[in-house]
């Protein structure tokens, strides 16, 4: 209840600020749009679906992007975890990888795919692929021994033990690498759907610059953010929340 | 037989006297020779288990090698409870690893039914001494998880896990998960686990050092009942000398680094048993007096590396 309080306070108080601001006109309403302004955009835009035509591109392809990196993540996690020699060589030049924005790959991606959807897929890829492997193989490592020789024991082998016992045994190691990944794959996707045109969120808020049209900037911009931050707590948060609660990590019980 | 007559070594019956290795391993190869034939069928006392020659070493982080398991013979019979005990080192809970085909041992030869062992195998399960219950799954799904590696049908899984669940008193907990059971309870859910997966062979790793006396005895009785109902072959590693006259059919005493078999000890007292009974405490005695030797070797090797001396309950009772 405090907590509603305290948060009701501070978003009153920053929209005050923010319409005052706006409102004493120190700056022209296409340099400093209102809230009033930037409202009208987002209704306008959900109003002609521009909106949800844009959410639902740019959320295909970052679920398509994620995706391929988790499964390639968990691969190669799983393989530089187990192998000395693979930690030894790639796992390093992994790392010292990670340092890259992975916008760099584009000039690469487009010669390689053209400018087409794939190479925004690859952006994404390799934007978060990195986070998903490092995260696996410290999973992997962090994993207690006895839960793979209890699988193993118990008969399973090959692919029935990483599905049924390795990769459950580590998800409480990986979810937090998880998470950073699926941060990684959606500000990779929304900068390079800025640089290209591609229906997506970031095209649409190239296309307010383009008009000099700030309110729907920031509109995009929201919506950027609220997108991002309902993932994180549908999806991450309530998947922790259920990891804690079966492995007994948390006083609640 | 009253416990008065335990003169082990000098007239124990030739199996089971380790102390003549070379007549006793020698057997052993002709017995493993004949099993491979058509003829085996013939040889109706072919070891459930049988340890032949069995090494381990392994090297130390300074590099050097360290002989862990030196010469093991051991042989245990279909539906017998063979309990080893020795020293902390002495390289029990790696025997039973080296059974359960989790690792290779370096030289020797171990054979379950005449056949030698090349890993896993659900025919022999391992409990863990840490358990490895999975955290992830229900009470119902642990135990029924060998089940579902085997491909055993859905109905038939669930059938058996509440026939074994039930067994172990834990039915009403098949929900539940693991982290919400007390110690006790875990240790049952681990038992059930590997039994509902009907190995042949159990493989116990101190399964009851971490509980109070309490749920300790109930464990026992559970143990022999479930022991004598099943008719499974148990082999049970403790430091607990007591636990092991009160649950075995025979007691096999490992040596202090590198573990050998220094003696076996037949137990032929009546059960049910239990910790208290004086005959308990006399055979207890006399594993004790040669294990003292093992102990203190072990206490010495501890205190000269400067490591904290692990001092065991139930030793010197």
């Amino acid at each position: 209840m405090k907590r509603a309080l305290r948060l009701t306070v501070f978003y009153a108080g920053l929209f005050g600020v923010w319409t005052l601001l706006a409102e004493l006109k120190i700056w022209p309403p296409y340099l400093f749009p209102t809230p009033r302004g930037v409202g009208e955009a987002l209704y306008a835009g959900f109003q002609d679906h521009s909106f949800l035509i844009a959410i639902a591109v740019s959320m295909r392809r970052v679920l398509i992007g994620y995706g391929i990196s988790v499964v390639l993540g968990m691969i190669l996690g799983l393989g530089l975890g187990t192998s000395k020699f693979l930690e030894e060589t790639m796992g390093g030049l992994l790392v010292s990888l990670q340092s890259l924005p992975s916008i760099c790959w584009w000039p690469l991606a487009l010669l390689w795919f053209g400018l087409s959807q794939n190479a925004i897929l690859f952006v994404v890829v390799m934007g978060s692929l990195l986070s998903v492997t490092l995260a696996m193989e410290d999973g992997r490592k962090q994993m207690p021994k006895i839960y793979s020789m209890a699988g193993r024991n118990l008969g399973a082998s090959g692919f029935q033990l990483f599905w049924y016992v390795l990769l459950p045994a580590s998800l409480p190691f990986i979810v937090s690498g998880l998470k950073q990944g699926w941060a990684f794959a959606w500000r990779s996707l929304i900068t390079a759907e800025m640089l290209y045109l591609s229906l997506g969120l970031g095209q649409i808020l190239m296309m307010g610059r383009d008009l000099n049209d700030m309110s729907a900037v920031i509109a995009v911009m929201i919506l950027i953010i609220a997108i991002g931050y309902v993932v994180d707590g549908l999806v991450f948060k309530s998947m922790e929340s259920r990891l804690q609660r079966r492995w007994g990590l948390t006083s609640s019980t | 037989m009253s416990a008065n007559t335990h003169n082990f070594p000098a007239q124990l019956p030739l199996p089971i006297d380790p102390r003549t290795p070379s007549r006793f391993g020698g057997s052993r190869k002709a017995a493993s020779t004949l099993a491979a034939l058509p003829l085996r069928g013939v040889l109706s006392d072919v070891p459930k288990v049988g340890l032949t020659d069995v090494c381990l070493s392994y090297r130390t982080q300074t590099g050097e090698r360290m002989l862990a398991l030196d010469h093991i013979n051991l042989q245990v019979k279909a539906g017998e409870f063979l309990c080893i005990v020795g020293p902390s080192g002495c390289g029990k809970s790696t025997l039973l690893h080296l059974i359960a085909g989790l690792h290779q041992p370096s030289s020797g030869e171990i054979l379950v039914d005449g056949k030698p062992v090349e890993g896993p195998g659900t025919d022999r399960i391992l409990i863990f001494q840490e358990l490895g219950l999975f955290p992830w799954l229900t009470v119902g799904n642990n135990v029924q998880f060998g089940m579902k590696m085997k491909g055993v049908g859905k109905a038939e899984r669930e059938e058996k896990t509440r026939y074994y669940l039930r067994l172990v008193h834990l039915l009403q907990f098949k929900d539940s998960y693991t982290h919400q059971l007390s110690g006790g309870m875990r240790q049952r859910v681990a038992l059930a686990r590997a039994l509902a997966t009907e190995p042949d062979v159990l493989l116990m790793d101190e399964p009851f050092a971490a509980l109070d006396a309490q749920t300790r005895d109930l464990l026992h009785d559970e143990l022999e009942r479930i022991w004598t109902e099943t008719g499974r072959t148990i082999i049970f590693v403790t430091h607990n000398v007591r636990e092991a006259i009160r649950l075995g059919d025979r007691v096999a005493l490992l040596t202090f680094r590198p573990g050998r078999v220094k003696r076996e000890f037949p137990v032929d007292l009546p059960r049910p048993r239990t910790l208290e009974d004086p005959t308990v405490a006399h055979a207890a005695g006399e594993v004790l007096s040669e294990l003292r030797e093992e102990i203190d070797r072990s206490l010495e090797a501890e205190y000269s590396t400067g490591l904290k001396p692990r001092i065991e309950a139930g030793v010197q009772s």
